[in-house]
This record gives C-alpha cells, structure tokens and sequence, in this order.
C-alpha cells in the first residue's frame, strides 16, 4: 500500500485514495446484497433461488406497476417475506449501526479498544432487560414486546448517566468520559446481576437475550429501529471530517476550528442513539462494532470520512452473514449470534493482523 | 498575506486553585518573533494555549487590534495556526491528508476539500520538501520530519500568526536548527507574526527578535535577546551558572560547570567544586 518515493506528482495522492475508496466502497456493497441474498434464500424450507429472486424483484418493483412472473406462493413466499427478510434487514441494519457506532466512539475517544458498549449502554440495555423479564414477563405496549423498550431505554439511561456524571467531574474530556462510562456500566451490571441472582428460573432466558438473537426479527423490529439508526447513523457520516480533525488533539481541533467537547457529545449521543436501537431488538451483538471498524481501516486508511460509510456497509454484510452461519451450523437449533460473530471475526481478524505485520 | 500584531493584555490564568500566570503582558509586531522562555514550570505552554484560547483566562488577547474573544471560532483558525510541543499524530493517515487537515477553517465542516485547498496543501508540501513522503504515513515519518508535517499543517492554514510550542523540544542540535531555519524563512516571505515558547536559551537568542523571559507566571524581562540573555537573569530565574557570549546573529548562552565565581551574580551557588568550567 505504501508508495514508493518518487517524482509522482502529489495531486495524483488524493485522486488514487479516492479511487481505492471507492472500490472498497462498491465491494462492500456488493457484499452486502450478496450475503443478503444468500441469508433470505438458506434456511429450513428448501426454497428454489430463481423463485426467490423474483418474489423479491415483484415486491421491490411493484409500485412502478411492473410485474415479475415466477415468484413464490403460499407458505414460500410467507416464509421469505415475513420471516427471512425482516431478519436480513434487521442484520443488515444492526451490524451496520454497530460499526459505524464503534468506529465513530474509536475516534471520538482516539482509543483502539474502544466499542458502542463502552459508556454503560450495554450494562444499561442489560438491566433494562432483565428488570422487565424478571418483574414483567410477557408484557407488551401493541405489537412491540416490552423488552425492546426496556433495553432501549436503559442504554439511553446508562449513556445518559455516564455523559452526565463525565461532564460534571471535568468537562467533555475523553479520559473523564471513559471513566465515568466504566463506573456506571459496574454499577447498572451489578445491579442487574442482583435482580437476575433474586429469580434463576429467569437465567436461561436472560443469558439468550444478553448473547444476541435476531431468531424473532419481524417487521415491526424494523420498522422500530430504522427511525433512531437511521438519523443517528446520518448524523455520524456527517462528522466524518470533523472526526479526522478531531484525531490530531483537542488543542489542535480548536485551533483548527472545531470544538472538540461539542463535537464530542454530539458523536457520543448518536452513537449511544444508535446502539441502544440496535440493542433493543438484537441483544448484545459483540465483536461487530470493535473489529469492523480496524478491518476497514485496513482497507481504506485511518480517515473518518471514509472509515465511517465503509464500516457501515462491512458491518451490515459481515452480520447478515454471520446470522446465517448461526442458523446453518446446528441446524435446525440456532447459535446465539454473538458467538458467532466472535467465532468467526476473531480468526478473521487474527489472519488481518498476521498478515498486516508481514507487509 | 502579512503577518498581525499580537497584543496579549493582563493575561492570567490558573491550573485548578494554583496561578500559573499573572498580568502577563506582550506584543508582537507584525512579522516579528518573539519566543518566550523561562524556568520549567514558569507558564509558556499555559501562555501560548491561553493565547489560542484553549486555556481559560483573564484579560485579552487582540489581533490587529480586534479582541480573539470576540472573533468566531472558525475566524480565529484562520488567523492564528497552533503547533503543540507534543502533537498527537493519527494511525492510518498520510502526510498529505494530515496536511489538508489545515484547510479546515477553509471549508465548511461537511464539505470535501476544493480543487483550491488540494492547491494550497500542494504548495506547502512542495514548499517544506514533504513532496517524497506525501503518501507516507505520517506515524512512521522521523520526529524532525512529523515537527516538518505539523508546521505545514499549520501553514495550509494559511495564517497570520504562528503559535509554536517548542518546535525543537524532540529534535537533535541539527534538526532543531533546520525547523527554525525554516520557519525563520517562512516568516520573513510570508510576513508571518511568530509566537513561540523555546527552552533552549542559544536557540531562542540567535532566532527570535525578542525575547520574553517568563518567570513564576510572570514577564520579567522583555527586549531584544541581548537585552534579555545576561547572566544575572539567568541565575536569578533559573538558578544557572552560564555565561553570555555575543555571537554573530545573538547571544550564545554558554553553561558554566562547578564554582560560584560568577560577575553580577546575586545567587552564586557555593564555593568548591571543580574551578572554571569550559
């Protein structure tokens, strides 16, 4: 990847990035349709590929009026449309929420370890949770199940509570930020440890929902994530820039122009905005949001504004992928997602790094 | 482009409960250089970051007359361009991108870099002989060659006042001399105004203009080096024995090893040791 030195213009730098970036850009999105392709056709029902294409093209092609022969009746087509395909969409969708969000908190916090769950909202969605299983089992507000909710509003709460507790002892920055994030998320997991220890019946059902699962994606799951991650994912492309400003210093981001505490609230929120959804609706999807991102990095270099669109397609492919792993592996039981997606990123990443340290 | 006069008025400022500057003030003229010296401990950093307003402080800061604090932030980047002692360089980044880094109060924030910014960063690249290690990263660039990559960041600002924070502390005697030669240079085409902290004294003297030595947060000497550099201020302020030799382009400030016998010294340290040093 390093150039050799020498009497190459430097204009000729910026347009050959731009060029890698935009291979990298269309390959990720290729991959996304493949696997997403791929994750509707496999599963338990046998269903014929060209059958399923064109169930997918009539659906997507019908407000023009036009009509696609050859799809799927009955069960099929029930089976693809309202079991397979929200479960992609929401794959998609949550892995790409959670890339983004990890590569936006690695560069808010210039801190390689850094992942969504950081700031308490992974103790925060925990407790939520399980608080709602343990005292309200089988509850649910219209179609939602109250458990999504729960989890959303405890991320929010456990960010919320870090934020606040961060900014009271020191301003916006980022060392008093983390810390704080980890006092909270101890204090809001030990609290849901004692809630869960109190009823053990309620483990089994607490640990599947901590360990990720989209096995009972529906439409509504959707339809309740896209508004909070799709603005919240909006606003984090948009920063792209100011990010790679904000990676040279906080004394230089200012002098540069950039507030760097401002500009650091506003990226924490939208992405603790972002993963609180997907974490309503996945459970705790590990792996994702911390390896993606350095993939990525790989890939198109250290910069935000294209580390950021980059890791928002790889996340979603890397996740719809990994979903259909976890239903082909002990077919027909499921793997919880998180597994795999640790089972399968780590060597992955493992073999990225080996081969990094060769070049 | 010309550089700005830079008046800082009563400047003080505190870490926490401790003062660390007091009433500080200073002027720099339009292109002139001024380094700010002093004992560890005695301010300079916290002066030069209060100066870019990323220290609270009390008292003013005017460029051109027109109070810093009144000026909008984006304004500001493009007067005034910051080098740290210490920057923080990013993983996975060229030369080149870091570079167009400076072009930032230039654009809007959401907006890609111009055919006119790509220009200037080329410029500057060319202009401090980056151009061979424009597609390096900038992490794996040798300390005397990133301090070259934060001063063009710093001029892709295009601005009218240079703020450095010793822009020699990582270098060897011989990179220390390029970097200052080359922003001596840079000031005198482009007229910039440079405000600079230096701890060493010979560098600071054959270099800056004026000098003003910072002494428990306050000036307690301002003037030309010749003026500023004597051996009773360096005994007084840094308990230093050295003695001050007129070299061709200022003073040369020359450590003396052992013995007390110091003129005009009012804080000689004991008798003994091993007689005249040099």
């Amino acid at each position: 990847m390093t150039a050799p030195a020498g009497t190459r213009p430097v204009a000729a730098a910026p347009a050959r990035h731009r060029r890698r970036t935009a291979v990298v850009l269309s390959g990720a999105a290729v991959a996304l349709v493949l696997a997403a392709l791929a994750g509707v056709w496999v599963g338990a029902l046998p269903l014929p590929p060209g059958a399923v294409l064109a169930t997918l093209l009539d659906r997507a092609l019908a407000p023009l009026g036009v009509d696609v022969p050859g799809g799927l009746e009955g069960t099929g087509a029930a089976v693809l449309l309202q079991l397979r395909l929200p479960r992609v969409v929401l794959a998609a969708l949550v892995g790409g929420g959670l890339a983004v969000s990890g590569a936006a908190y690695q560069g808010v916090f210039r801190n390689p370890l850094a992942d969504p769950y950081l700031l308490g909202a992974a103790a925060g969605a925990g407790l939520g949770a399980t608080l709602v299983i343990a005292y309200a089992p089988g509850t649910s507000l219209g179609p939602v199940g109250v458990v999504p909710l729960a989890a959303f509003a405890g991320a929010l709460a456990g960010v919320g509570a870090a934020l606040a507790l961060g900014t009271a002892a020191g301003g916006s920055s980022s060392a008093t930020l983390l810390l704080a994030g980890v006092a909270v998320a101890s204090f809001l997991a030990a609290a849901q440890t004692l809630v869960q220890q109190q009823d053990s019946d309620d483990l089994r059902q607490v640990y599947g929902w901590l360990l990720g699962q989209l096995g009972r994606a529906r439409w509504t799951d959707v339809v309740l994530v896209l508004p909070y991650l799709g603005a919240a994912c909006l606003v984090l492309l948009l920063c792209g820039r100011a990010l790679d400003v904000l990676a040279v210093g906080d004394d230089e981001a200012r002098s540069l122009g950039v507030h760097p505490g401002r500009l650091r609230l506003l990226v924490v929120a939208a992405a603790s905005l972002a993963t609180a959804a997907a974490v309503a609706v996945s459970g705790l999807i590990g792996f994702v949001g911390l390896v993606v991102p350095h993939v990525v990095r790989r890939l198109v270099g250290g910069s935000y504004a294209r580390v950021l669109p980059a890791a928002l397609l790889a996340g979603g492919a890397f996740l719809v992928l990994a979903d259909l792993v976890a239903r082909v592996v002990l077919a027909p039981a499921e793997l919880p997602i998180g597994v795999v997606t640790a089972f399968v990123g780590a060597p992955f990443f493992a073999g990225l790094l080996w081969s990094g340290r060769r070049r | 482009m010309t550089g700005a006069r830079v008046e800082v008025v009563g400047l003080g400022a505190a870490h926490g409960r401790s003062r660390v500057l007091d009433d500080v003030r200073l002027t720099v003229a339009p292109g002139g250089w001024t380094a700010v010296i002093g004992p560890n401990g005695s301010g300079k950093t916290t002066l030069l970051r209060a100066v870019l307003g990323a220290h609270p402080h009390e008292g003013l800061v005017r460029v051109d007359g027109v109070p810093t604090a009144d000026t909008p932030r984006r304004a500001r980047a493009r007067q005034m361009a910051y080098a740290p002692q210490r920057p923080v360089v990013p993983d996975g980044v060229t030369t080149a991108e870091y570079v167009g880094l400076g072009r930032t109060p230039h654009r809007p924030l959401l907006a890609a870099p111009r055919a006119g910014d790509r220009q200037v960063v080329a410029d500057v690249i060319a202009r401090l002989e980056l151009t061979d290690l424009a597609d390096r990263l900038v992490s794996t660039l040798s300390g005397g060659e990133q301090q070259r990559a934060v001063l063009a960041r710093a001029l892709a600002q295009q601005p009218r006042v240079l703020l450095l924070d010793e822009p020699t502390a990582a270098l060897d005697l011989g990179h220390a001399q390029q970097v200052l030669d080359l922003v001596d240079r840079l000031r005198r085409q482009d007229g910039l105004t440079v405000l600079s902290t230096l701890h060493d004294l010979t560098l600071a003297g054959q270099y800056a203009d004026r000098l003003a030595l910072l002494s428990r947060g306050r000036v307690v000497a301002e003037g030309r080096p010749a003026e500023v550099l004597t051996p009773a201020a360096l005994a007084g302020h840094y308990g230093a024995r050295a003695e001050v030799v007129a070299g061709p382009h200022g003073p040369v400030v020359v450590p003396l090893r052992g013995s007390g016998r110091r003129c005009g010294s009012d804080r000689s340290v004991s008798p003994g040791g091993g007689g005249e040093g040099g």
